[in-house]
């Protein structure tokens, strides 16, 4: 069990180096998005327009926040993963489409995309499901929202995070899945 | 007499608690858990669970960002006069939680899909009444998550099966869940009844703490035999292997027709979250879970 600090944006040399089992502890720039935001990402991208937002080597989490409106803004009370597997008919196409280099979720993909995975050189990072408040505090700012019209738990979060974690490798890029049980 | 503003004052408090806080039962029984598991991530799972426990009652916050739909059961006295609806006092409770709290606003039209943004929807909150004699009134709620309810299984069984057949379906449904619905899990079975009625059990069955063992002998060994074989699935803490798959499985019956057997399953995730209150007097009173 590494443990591994791990900065955005990733690298496929940074990927390779990460093994199932390791503990990442990760900085740098975080995409939140889920059902509703997979869906219209899928039809811009395949009508081949651009995202609000390029994904190239950066993060998807998997998560929809629990906000608090304050005078400055939005603030994020608790916000730890969904279940990732809810996205299985659309994982592959979206994280070709996207180039995005790593999936923050709960309790993984299913096998036959978590090969896939594998091959697209994407990793799987396991976080905590329930852990909302411990994934909270290492938000440091939300950057920007996009898609605000998918609602506060659909909508995209750019947040900057410093930290996040502990986050398992949960389905690294050279075969491992810690989710196939023997 | 009990009046709407200290029922919705009431339910608000449980709202809150129930969000914030995990029933010490809980608490206790996952901490047993870190004692049984000997694989690093099975623990750095429910050590990261413990110490996100720790941060939200400190800061008040909720301890998962889905704060699930609240279920009420209310057990209302059939001689208790009420000269509010009672249905509105809770409905206005959950808006004003969701506000104060605040609630993840999670209810949607089923088609449109459209967001309320209240938590409060038709049909919705949720609440199953039962009469009971007397002037009493009890309020238990349960939050659900998404993640536990979505892998609720109902099975019509043949009326021969038994309780072989029982156990290798609840064992199924825990075995193809996996770590989906946040493990170690609660598992609450329903048997009997109709097709409803089991269904009803299987949720109202997570009420009882892990603590309280079932007074009914054979379930209470059927309880027992079942989570001893789920947590010899090796699915572990939020899938990633181990030892503890479920906390507890809670069972439930009704007698029901000749020809049939229902059988029920709902799954509660780690962040069992409950609260009970009852009338005193004139007065609600929360309980200390």
């Amino acid at each position: 069990m590494a443990k591994v600090e791990l900065r955005t944006p990733l690298t496929d040399q940074k990927i390779k180096l990460l093994k199932a089992g390791d503990v990442v502890s990760l900085s740098g720039t975080i995409v939140t998005a889920r059902d509703k935001a997979y869906a219209r990402a899928l039809d811009i991208l395949r009508s081949r327009k651009k995202l609000p937002i390029d994904m190239r080597n950066g993060v998807v989490y998997h998560c929809g926040p629990l906000v608090r409106k304050t005078p400055r803004g939005p603030k994020i009370v608790s916000a730890g993963p969904t279940t990732s597997a809810r996205l299985d008919d659309m994982q592959m196409d979206f994280v070709r489409l996207t180039g995005v280099k790593a999936l923050i979720g709960k309790s993984g993909v299913g096998e036959d995309v978590a090969s896939e995975l594998a091959r697209s050189g994407c990793i799987y990072l396991a976080f905590t499901g329930g852990a909302g408040v411990l994934a909270s505090r290492s938000i440091k700012r939300v950057k920007k929202i996009l898609w605000r019209d998918l609602g506060p738990i659909e909508g995209l979060w750019v947040l900057d995070v410093k930290k996040f974690g502990p986050l398992v490798v949960a389905i690294d890029v050279h075969g491992n899945n810690l989710y196939l049980r023997r | 007499m009990l009046t709407k503003s200290e029922l919705q004052k009431t339910a608000v408090e449980m709202l809150s608690r129930a969000a914030t806080t995990l029933p010490k039962d809980v608490v206790k029984a996952l901490k047993l858990c870190k004692t049984k598991e000997t694989n690093d991530i099975a623990r750095l799972q429910l050590d990261t669970m413990l110490r996100n426990l720790g941060l939200a009652k400190k800061l008040r916050a909720p301890i998962c960002q889905d704060t699930g739909i609240p279920i009420f059961f209310v057990k209302l006295g059939s001689e208790l006069e009420l000269n509010f609806d009672l249905n509105r006092a809770l409905a206005d409770a959950v808006r004003e939680a969701t506000r104060k709290i605040p609630l993840r606003a999670n209810v949607v039209e089923p088609l449109s899909r459209a967001n309320t943004g209240t938590n409060v929807g038709q049909g919705q909150p949720i609440i199953h009444l039962e009469l009971a004699r007397g002037k009493g009134l009890q309020i238990d709620l349960i939050i659900k998550g998404a993640g536990a309810e979505n892998w609720s299984r109902l099975f019509m069984l043949k009326p021969t099966a038994g309780e072989k057949t029982i156990k290798r379906a609840v064992l199924l449904a825990i075995d193809e869940a996996a770590g989906q619905p946040c493990p170690p899990t609660i598992v609450g079975v329903g048997i009997g009844g109709s097709a409803e009625v089991a269904c009803l059990l299987s949720k109202k069955a997570l009420l009882r703490p892990l603590d309280v063992k079932n007074p009914d002998k054979k379930l209470a060994r059927m309880e027992l035999e079942l989570k001893n074989a789920a947590n010899e699935l090796g699915i572990g803490p939020m899938g990633l292997g181990g030892r503890t798959t479920v906390l507890g499985v809670r069972i439930a019956k009704a007698a029901c027709h000749t020809a049939s057997l229902p059988l029920a399953i709902n799954f509660q995730c780690w962040v069992a979250r409950r609260a009970s209150a009852r009338l005193v007097g004139d007065k609600m009173k929360v309980e200390a879970l």
